[in-house]
């Protein structure tokens, strides 16, 4: 990290202005979205190089889990991508339900599957917001706000948080929805789909947004595979891998839906699969409220469920305690939690979001591994923005759907 | 010696009510611009201070007037301090050439367009200087940018410009807008509407509007040339902009709309006319930025050079032989 | 599945110690010829999509049955028939390093970085091993288990310590 600042004062000191113009984009820049630091080499306005640095916003979640018991880690996963909290929380509840066990009741199923859908609504619409804003359409963000605000609310009265929620329990979810949650969700779901057309009426037929994003970052199938692209950016790419297809999990073997993909793998395909997915999510949400009234009733968390203190350890009483001096209790320590090892991954808004936990068998979790999207497409970076334009790099950044938050954990 | 004395005073009044007027302008066209924008983007805008957010434009200098005026290590210090005022005097004098009315021109001289060209080239200097003096490498790529955005626009602009002075047969502001008068068309943006496009695009791109905003393109460069600065020094370089577009504007009124002259006289009210064209492209530029995404930086010189300068070369030919037919 | 388990038995006798079954198939493997291993996978058995990439720390886990002190953690994943193969292969502490498969999967390159950050685990043919979320003079690999939650205050990073000076000075 010294060494670019290093060769930035000496470029400035000894007036070297030959050498190749260095540019310290980030971590403080309004659309690098978050505090990605990028180091590139110009030639004129030409990216020749360009290595991104991140860490600025490393908590050492994986490290505090270690701490904290299986429960307490979900509540760590909302501040990862805290855009789409509800499918963070929804990777680790699956990975540690895997781990224990346990089987959903389909009505925390479905619910769980219309909160995840909802949080791939709210994340799409704030990156077409952030992305259309880079490129310099402002009205487009404050369209997309207006409807993502509807959809917080939602979620304030089935949570009573809007951004880091929490609402998925390790065995279902936290409390069930009331009437007036479904009312106003059929309500959002008849009128969004107009509203999606709304936002395609003002960039998709854009001269300049056209020129702007047609043929910018081209990935092929093979390198997006190759540079572990995921979600909607190797769908523009053309490949239809989707975890929600590939190896279903909640209700969505259940449910009828569209993978969207594109043709030319550039920024303009990435952003159609991305405005399809939208339509396809509120399908999605729409097919689960049909289906919630046939589970009425039903409990959403299941019987065996941790409780929400999963104590650190428990030991097995012994027959007969054998009194003996100096020792007060003894008995065999028994795993609360089964030891073993677990993978689970979702397909997060922004990609595959994997978890792989190994568990000791007490009530922490020995090792806690979160595989976020965001870290591999900014790694994915200086691949796409090699011979690039600066005014590119920024419309790259936008449509890889980076959370630094998510990145550097 | 009374005489001159008596001139020289009423120039002064002169000048001191265009500059008020001016300045108030500029001052409310920020405010509309936030309404208006607000309005389309479906939220409020300001509308704390004052009654409906009137006194916004006030509040908004009073706090960049006390705010510090920082000065970074490392810059060019005499240009760093002077350069917005270049920006700032080459963008506002250029109102001083305006015919507001028959009887209402600061300085009626004979090469009017060529004065407002040269002052608008000049306050180029302004953005390169302060991207130059920085010693920041964001307002250096902005200035750069800046340089050569405006020299290409300008050629465009100069070639729409001719046509029209060719119809008109004088560079005088005054006269052009009298031979509009007394052409058959009344104005010219009848026969001259393809240099009125040429005009109004490369006015835009002079003035580093969306969709052309690229030397400040806030969210590629930060803030382009003027990242560097703070306190008035910053309010000085809106000012010059949006003085920059109120001088556009009314070149575009004075040159293709007629001027002064309305279908109708309205009585007491003689600016009545030039102002209601005025606002009216003050609107266009404003629902401009609120619609349009912004072009990339080559996307913009291949505008420029590929389309509008061949387009005004056409057009600027077409009148030079139906001038010289008729 | 079970085919090219037992396929890859045959032509790896070597490298593969232990098939375990657990929710998805794990391969134990050695360290030498691993590479072999990964290159065959993924250019003849269509796994082309390195999922994650990561390390464990064992050192004092209760179930072991091993000596190595860190595991490396492969998921790979075939898009074609929709299979998820683990593949496990195992560190010791007084020996630590591995083969990198930057040369084969491009999205490793950072995975190992961060492995080398947190675990000090390095890796052997990488282009640019350095760390990636610590910063580059940070002391000790985080995610070690002998490694603390909370640094005492003489543990703390030294830039750090030396701008709290600084200011403590000027002050």
């Amino acid at each position: 990290m010294t060494t670019y600042l290093e060769i930035n004062k000496k470029q400035v000191n000894e007036e070297k202005w030959e050498e190749p113009f260095y540019l310290n984009m980030g971590p403080q820049h309004p659309s690098t979205h978050g505090v990605l630091r990028l180091f590139l080499e110009l030639e004129g306005e030409t990216i020749v190089n360009c290595t991104p640095i991140i860490g600025y916003l490393h908590r050492g979640v994986e490290k505090l889990a270690e701490t904290l018991n299986y429960n307490q880690t979900i509540v760590l996963s909302d501040r990862l991508d805290y855009i789409a909290s509800a499918a963070n929380n929804t990777a680790f509840a699956l990975a540690f339900e895997k781990l224990m066990g346990l089987e959903v009741p389909r009505r925390a199923k479905l619910l769980r599957t219309i909160v995840c859908e909802m949080a791939r609504i709210c994340n799409h619409l704030l990156w077409l917001a952030t992305h259309a804003l880079d490129i310099g359409a402002m009205t487009v963000f404050l369209y997309c706000f207006r409807d993502r605000e509807w959809l917080l609310n939602i979620y304030e009265k089935i949570c009573g948080a809007r951004l880091t929620h929490t609402y998925v329990r390790i065995g279902g979810v936290r409390q069930d929805f009331t009437q007036e949650i479904i009312d106003e969700l059929y309500k959002f779901t008849e009128e969004f789909p107009p509203r999606i057309y709304d936002y395609e009426t003002l960039i998709d037929v854009n001269r300049i947004w056209l020129k702007r994003t047609k043929g910018i970052a081209v990935v092929s199938a093979e390198d997006a595979i190759n540079l572990g692209l995921t979600g909607p950016v190797l769908r523009g790419s053309g490949v239809p891998y989707d975890v929600r297809k590939f190896r279903p999990y909640d209700a969505y073997g259940e449910v009828d839906f569209i993978v969207p993909t594109g043709k030319n793998g550039d920024t303009y395909d990435r952003y159609r699969v991305r405005m399809e997915e939208l339509r396809q999510s509120n399908r999605i949400i729409r097919q689960c409220l049909d289906k919630l009234s046939e589970t009425e009733g039903e409990p959403v968390l299941a019987e065996n469920a941790p409780d929400l203190l999963i104590p650190e350890k428990v030991r097995k009483p012994e027959p007969k305690p054998v009194p003996k001096k100096g020792v007060i209790f003894k008995g065999e320590e028994v795993p609360v939690v089964p030891p073993g090892e677990a993978f689970a991954s979702i397909e997060s808004p922004k990609g595959e979001l994997a978890v792989y936990v190994v568990s000791d068998g007490s009530g922490k979790p020995w090792r806690l591994r979160v595989r976020t999207p965001s870290f591999v497409h900014i790694s994915a970076i200086p691949f796409m923005a090699k011979n690039h334009l600066i005014a590119d790099l920024i419309a790259i950044i936008g449509t890889l759907d980076i959370v630094l938050g998510d990145s550097d954990r | 010696m009374g005489e001159v004395i008596d001139r020289l005073i009423s120039i002064i009044i002169a000048a001191v009510i265009l500059l008020v007027i001016a300045l108030l302008h500029v001052a409310y066209l920020t405010y509309a611009e936030r309404k208006i924008i607000a309005r389309m983007q479906q939220r409020l805008g300001p509308n704390r201070v004052g009654p409906r957010g009137l006194l916004q434009p006030i509040a908004d200098m009073l706090k960049l007037l006390t705010k510090e005026d920082l000065i970074p290590y490392g810059v060019d210090k005499p240009i760093f301090y002077i350069a917005p005022f270049i920006s700032l005097v080459c963008a506002g004098t250029g109102v001083a050439l305006i015919p507001l009315w028959e009887k209402f021109v600061l300085s009626n001289i004979n090469v009017g367009i060529l004065f407002i060209l040269a002052l608008s080239s000049l306050s180029a200097y302004g953005v390169i200087l302060s991207g130059w003096a920085s010693n920041s490498r964001y307002a250096f790529l902005g200035g750069l940018r800046a340089s050569a955005q405006v020299i290409s626009y300008e050629i465009a602009m100069s070639l729409a410009l001719l046509s029209v002075v060719l119809m008109a047969g004088s560079l005088n502001l005054v006269d052009i807008v009298n031979a509009q008068i007394n052409s058959p068309y009344k104005i010219y943006l009848i026969p001259q509407i393809i240099a009125f496009y040429v005009f109004i695009i490369s006015a835009i791109a002079e003035c580093n509007r969306v969709p052309f905003d690229l030397p400040e393109a806030e969210t590629e460069l930060v803030a382009g040339y003027f990242v560097e600065y703070s306190a008035m020094r910053f309010a000085i370089f809106y000012l010059a902009e949006y003085f920059g577009m109120v001088v556009m504007s009314a070149l575009a009124v004075t040159c293709f709309l007629g001027g002064w002259v309305g279908p109708f006289k309205v009585p007491y009210v003689p600016f009545f006319w030039f102002l209601i064209k005025l606002y009216f492209l003050l609107f266009v530029y404003i629902w401009v930025r609120a619609t349009l995404p912004r072009y990339r930086y080559d996307q913009l010189m291949g505008l420029g050079w590929k389309v509008l300068i061949p387009v005004g070369i056409i057009n600027l030919f077409l009148t030079a032989f139906l001038k010289l037919i008729f | 599945m079970e085919e090219l388990l037992s396929e890859l038995k045959e032509k790896f006798p070597t490298v593969i110690i232990e098939i375990q079954e657990k929710d998805y198939f794990t391969l134990i493997c050695k360290r030498a010829g691993f590479l072999d291993l990964m290159k065959y996978l993924k250019d003849e058995k269509g796994f082309k999509y390195l999922i994650d990439l990561c390390g464990v720390d064992y050192l004092e886990y209760k179930y072991k049955n091993f000596k190595e002190r860190f595991e490396v953690v492969y998921h790979l994943y075939n898009l074609d028939n929709k299979t998820l193969l683990r593949l496990k292969v195992r560190i010791p502490e007084e020996d630590c390093w591995h083969f990198s498969v930057t040369p084969l999967f491009r999205t490793a390159n950072w995975f190992e970085r961060e492995v080398y950050d947190m675990f000090g685990i390095s890796f052997k043919g990488h282009p640019n091993l350095k760390r990636i979320l610590m910063p580059d003079d940070w002391e000790g690999h985080p995610l070690r288990k002998d490694y603390p939650v909370y640094l005492e205050e003489e543990q703390e990073w030294k830039t750090y310590k030396e701008l709290k000076e600084k200011i403590k000075e000027q002050s």
